[in-house]
């Protein structure tokens, strides 16, 4: 495309990262994530509906350490994602853009998604009976 | 020869008023998802390590069923909005791009039917 020899913005390799651009990628890997992750939440409805035998493999690959591991990041990137979605939803009313303000939802959002996976794994723990 | 630039010849054209449709969806099923992965994530960690009878119980509850019916529609639509828009970010190849736009969009239907089958099956079923 012709674009009148223009300069263009420097390109993404040139900048620092900083907090806001590190949020952002972020917030597209952890979708990317949860993306297969639906597989697992498939997997798991259709095993319900087959049989014990299909649910038991379900719960046995859920239940090995690599399966808490992968249970592990994707309900943090689940929580991540539903948090700095609610952050984005803010921008798209044109609210919170101040740069103090981004950092802080930024944050905000950091933290908040820390707390709500190890309430999350407490509680799931607590419910089969662990302590 | 004309001097003006590829954008100086269609600014001021008009759209076909449809441009913020795929953003307007993503919003809409992220507001929808937010109170419904909330409910869910409450309701599978209260499930953790159920055997198969009580998690078919649960499914089967008439509001159990209906939220998943939602909760699956709209996360696999809200998911294949956000995959499209990455592939068009990163796939630069115009072929592998739509084929993997196509790919996605097949894809989450045939896993948000199976999903929603599921459910229907145990909640008709048992």
């Amino acid at each position: 495309m012709d674009m009148g020899g223009r300069p263009l913005s420097p390109h993404l390799q040139v900048y620092k990262p900083q907090l806001t651009s590190i949020l952002s990628i972020l917030h597209r890997m952890t979708g990317v994530a949860l993306a297969g992750g639906t597989l697992l939440l498939v997997w798991w409805l259709i095993a319900a509906a087959t049989g014990p035998a299909a649910f038991n493999t379900v719960q046995m690959v859920i239940g090995s350490w690599i399966g808490r591991l992968c249970l592990f990041g994707w309900s943090f990137a689940l929580f991540y994602h539903l948090c700095n979605g609610i952050r984005h939803m803010f921008w798209d009313m044109g609210k919170g853009f101040e740069l103090p303000t981004v950092a802080a939802s930024g944050w905000a959002v950091v933290i908040i998604s820390f707390t709500l996976t190890g309430i999350a794994w407490v509680w799931g723990y607590m419910s089969m009976g662990a302590f | 020869m004309s001097l003006q630039t590829d954008l100086g010849k269609v600014r001021g054209l008009g759209s076909a008023k449809e441009g913020v449709h795929h953003w307007w969806a993503q919003r809409l099923t992220a507001l929808a998802l937010v109170p419904l992965v909330l409910w869910f994530v409450a309701a599978i960690t209260g499930l953790a390590g159920a055997d198969i009878g009580l998690v078919r119980v649960w499914i089967a509850e008439p509001v159990t069923s209906v939220l998943l019916v939602v909760l699956i529609a709209a996360t696999f639509h809200h998911m294949q909005l956000g995959m499209q828009v990455v592939i068009e970010d990163y796939i630069h190849v115009e072929w592998l791009k739509i084929t993997s736009i196509v790919l996605v969009k097949f894809a989450s239907v045939l896993l948000a039917v199976a999903a929603g089958f599921a459910v229907l099956k145990i909640a008709f079923a048992g």
